[in-house]
């Protein structure tokens, strides 16, 4: 359907890339260089307008939300990012997440991804970020990350929207010989008032999708809007509430084969050797097969459930290579402390002169202390797993994952597919928080999906595979100093910190011909872009070789680096015999933005009264993601151990488009990071992982959940993200909160080495 | 094997040792309740069995010796269990994967007790492990849960 439409944009479409190349009207700018994938996968009768809007003639409005759901809210604050400008209410459209396709590229996130403060605006920190936007259109990376899906379809689908609603108006325009400006839209339909007349969405869609896209959009101003800046009904909890099956574990297809994998415990380990013959001749198994990756090494089972594919992948008796990595914890630290030590590092901060300030410094004005953080997990509640069938040359992909262009890519140069030839369709996941932007789960199950003659096949991760082949936040070490001056402020911090690569280590698994250049953001962010002003200050990052794989976990960088700035800043605060907020609020005077959160949280906790005997506060701030965010932890000292009472959130990420859904993921982002904090871990022994399930990496529970107040404010000019930002603050909100409640400064991680939660 | 599924029976060829979860999941393609860890350390595979909850996950078909419970069998006709419309109208859920098992975890809960205390909560709901960290959220809808049902049932 609407196939004259379909050759008028597509002629169109290139004239404009030929001329113009980025014409500064959205919509047309937004849709090149990508033709729309949804042309040839509308039902009869059924029109599409762009990538992200389809309508039936039973007047069925699908909104595609190309990013992936997995708690954040995407398929709630971008569909009505649409339906705002189509008129329409969230329960009178269908969301769907929509084909793997470049069109759905993500720009937003390279944006921010530089090495420069998000509040740099000089021009080499914004001819860094329109570069780096351009790169992720023209690579067509459609990728769920960086807390980036709101910023970057803030105007590009709010176009998609209007343009499609202009060319619906357009279409019964020129039906019944009337001007455009005297029809309005409401409730799905198009209407005349002069007549009387109307017509559906549904009815009009056909005509109006051959008609050219209007090359002028006006969107509706922030007066006019209904739904946007208002809590909605979230669209997907109907399917939450009961049950449905929505998720990559739960897919079924005709003649499915289930399975799993048993990977090499070491990373990067070869099999030695190996005898899969008992596990072969288990009841239910259909085939064993060896699975030598740019992932990993190991074996892929299939079978006919998956209870008996994990059984199998038990049996199977293999001995593995050595790890190319220190094989202990012990091992790991002293190579983080031996970077530390060296020469090596960049300082993506260097203000005045650090090394003259502590040349000639007093001992006792001096602070000089180490921290530690370890690997951690991200333990997505929904194990690792997808789904691959390859039939007639076609692989079919089934996969919750962050990242469906890279699966695309990735998985049809492992199985020597081009790329029209994969398809991936993306589930709503069980959890994400970076882990499924990885490629390792789908290319086992495309080439398990080479063995069972066409059948597809349902590969699950036990809950143990998934610990122990997580790619993690990685372990990190610091080594920092500050220098008192008289009034007790810091005239001088120097912050050295050693940690693997997340970037390198990403590459290695994805694109392993390419490899990144150029200092490395992730490794201090969160410490060397904060709001804070201070005249010698100087923070570098030490990139450590160490092969384990690292990857995204919430927030990154900040995950760690937050905890040890704001921790020091504690420090800071305590040595000088200032109050931390009053700290901050001398140091971040040149950040009204910054400034306002402190004050907010400050004000919502009562910090300045005590907490009361037997309890203690503690504060923290950080900025990411275009998230300003400050965070105050109260415990309490009971006869169970620390009890986490209650969490104070002031945060400002500029305009708010569902207040509701922002509260929930800072309230998430929180929970996640204290987790972490309370008791989180990944060690090594003998070069493999020692934690396995829940019962050794656990996570808060809801005895130990504190209650939460969450303060939005809007001052910020830029619109920042909601899924991440509420975690860095949160470890080093509650270490400065158990410091001051034991007077123990806990600088290692986490916290339970040296205190114990209820 | 023949199990009783929300109320209805099924036939299913399965060994006696296979956990209840799978054989819902696999066999007879029930996929409300979830894998989360197989060890009955995460709750995102309760059912009820005769009402109690279960971890479906570490329970073997063979051993079941009661009527199932998946939340697929919660609803009356079209009418949502009162637990389910409190998890609405407090718009728990985020990712949504452990809700199925906290659902049946707070319906059993609510069976026992009509006013659950924060304490009965924390004792009922400490098994489900929740990443996206909505336990503020599951506490209170509870409670509106309970509201809910006293009103229908006065």
């Amino acid at each position: 359907m609407a196939s004259i439409g379909k050759i008028a944009r597509r002629t169109f479409l290139v004239g404009a890339a030929a001329i113009a190349g980025g014409v500064a009207v959205g919509y047309y700018f937004y849709r090149q260089p990508w033709p729309n994938p949804l042309e040839g996968e509308t039902a009869e009768g059924e029109a599409t307008f762009n990538p992200f809007v389809k309508i039936a003639s039973d007047n069925t409005v699908t909104i595609i939300v190309p990013r992936a759901e997995m708690g954040q809210g995407v398929t709630t604050t971008l569909a009505a990012m649409v339906a705002e400008e189509l008129d329409l209410e969230l329960d009178a459209i269908k969301v769907e997440h929509g084909p793997a396709s470049g069109a759905y590229f993500n720009s937003a996130m390279m944006e921010e991804g530089g090495p420069f403060p998000q509040f740099d605006h000089s021009m080499v920190a914004e001819t860094m970020r329109s570069v780096s936007s351009a790169i992720g259109r023209t690579l067509g990376l459609q990728v769920t990350g960086g807390s980036s899906s709101t910023r970057d379809a803030y105007e590009k689908m709010r176009h998609a929207g209007c343009a499609a609603r202009m060319l619906l108006v357009e279409a019964a325009a020129k039906e019944w010989q009337v001007p455009a400006n005297s029809l309005t839209t409401a409730g799905g339909k198009v209407e005349h008032a002069g007549s009387g007349r109307s017509k559906t969405y549904g009815e009009l869609a056909v005509a109006a999708a051959s008609i050219d896209p209007p090359s002028e959009i006006t969107l509706r101003p922030k007066s006019e809007w209904k739904l946007l800046g208002k809590p909605q009904k979230r669209t997907d909890l109907l399917a939450k509430v009961t049950g449905a099956p929505i998720y990559g574990v739960d897919i079924d297809l005709p003649d499915m084969l289930y399975g799993t994998v048993r990977m090499s415990p070491r990373f990067w380990a070869k099999i030695k050797s190996a005898d899969t013959s008992a596990a072969e001749k288990m009841p239910g198994v259909v085939k064993i097969v060896r699975l030598e990756t740019q992932t990993g090494d190991g074996f892929g089972v299939i079978a006919e459930n998956t209870w008996a594919a994990f059984n199998a992948a038990e049996a199977i008796e293999a001995e593995w290579g050595d790890s190319d990595y220190p094989a202990d914890s012990a091992g790991i630290s002293k190579k983080l402390q031996d970077a530390l030590a060296g020469p090596d590092g960049s300082s993506l901060r260097d203000d005045g002169d650090v090394d003259t300030e502590f040349a000639d410094a007093p001992a006792d004005n001096v602070l000089d202390v180490a921290y530690e953080v370890p690997y951690l997990a991200h333990a997505c509640m929904e194990p690792m797993n997808a789904t691959a069938r390859l039939k007639d040359g076609v692989l079919d992909i089934w996969a919750p994952n962050q990242a469906p262009t890279i699966i695309q890519q990735v998985c049809g140069g492992v199985l020597g597919l081009e790329g029209e030839n994969v398809n991936v369709h993306t589930t709503y996941l069980g959890g994400g928080f970076g882990r499924r932007g990885e490629v390792d789960f789908s290319i086992y199950a495309a080439l398990m999906a080479k063995e069972t003659g066409g059948r597809p096949v349902k590969v699950t991760w036990s809950r143990e595979e998934d610990t122990r082949h997580d790619t993690y936040r990685p372990a990190a070490a610091g080594h920092f100093r500050a220098r008192l001056g008289s009034d007790g402020l810091p005239q001088a911090v120097d912050m050295r910190i050693a940690t693997p690569s997340v970037l390198q280590s990403v590459m290695r698994r994805t694109f392993p011909s390419l490899s990144p250049a150029g200092p490395e953001r992730l490794l201090t962010e969160g410490a060397f872009d904060q709001p804070y002003t201070i005249p010698n200050y100087r923070v570098t990052g030490v990139p450590t070789d160490l092969s384990i794989p690292v990857g995204f976990w919430r927030s990154v960088g900040n995950s760690f680096n937050g905890f040890f700035h704001e921790s020091f800043m504690d420090e800071i605060a305590t040595k000088g015999g200032i109050d931390p907020v009053e700290l901050r609020r001398k140091l971040m005077a040149d950040y009204p933005t910054a400034l306002k959160v402190v004050e907010t949280v400050a004000q919502m906790s009562s910090w300045s009264e005590s907490a009361g005997a037997g309890r203690a506060k503690g504060i923290a701030f950080t900025l990411s993601f275009g998230g300003w965010v400050g965070e105050v932890v109260q415990v309490a000292q009971t006869n169970d151990g620390i009890r986490i009472e209650k969490v104070w959130i002031a945060a400002d990420l500029g305009e708010v488009l569902d207040p509701a859904i922002v509260e929930a993921q800072l309230i998430s982002g929180a929970v996640y990071g204290l987790s972490s904090a309370m008791s989180q871990e990944i060690t090594f022994a003998d070069g493999a992982v020692e934690q396995s399930n829940f019962h050794d990496y656990d996570a808060m529970r809801i005895h130990q959940a504190p209650e939460f107040e969450v303060t939005l404010l809007e001052n910020a000019p830029q619109m920042g993200g909601a899924g991440e930002i509420g975690t860095p603050p949160s470890v080093p909100a509650l270490a400065n909160a158990v410091y001051a409640l034991t007077g123990k400064r806990i600088r290692n991680m986490p916290l339970s080495k040296e205190v114990s939660f209820a | 094997m023949r199990l009783t599924v929300n109320n209805q029976p099924i036939e299913i060829d399965a060994d006696p040792d296979m956990p209840l979860l799978w054989a819902l999941r696999d066999l007879a393609g029930i996929k409300g309740p979830k894998f989360g860890c197989g060890i009955a350390a995460c709750g995102a595979c309760t059912v009820l069995v005769d009402g109690a909850p279960v971890r479906s996950c570490s329970l073997p078909v063979g051993a079941v010796d009661g009527d199932v419970t998946t939340i697929e069998g919660l609803p009356e006709g079209n009418t949502l269990h009162v637990v389910q419309q409190a998890w609405l109208e407090m718009q728990v859920p985020q990712c949504g994967y452990c809700q199925a098992g906290q659902i049946m975890s707070a319906v059993a809960l609510l069976e026992e007790v009509d006013e659950p205390s924060d304490a009965d909560i924390d004792d009922a709901m400490s098994g489900n492990l929740c990443r996206c960290g909505t336990y503020p959220k599951i506490r209170a809808a509870i409670k509106q849960a309970a509201e809910l049902k006293t009103k229908l049932g006065a």
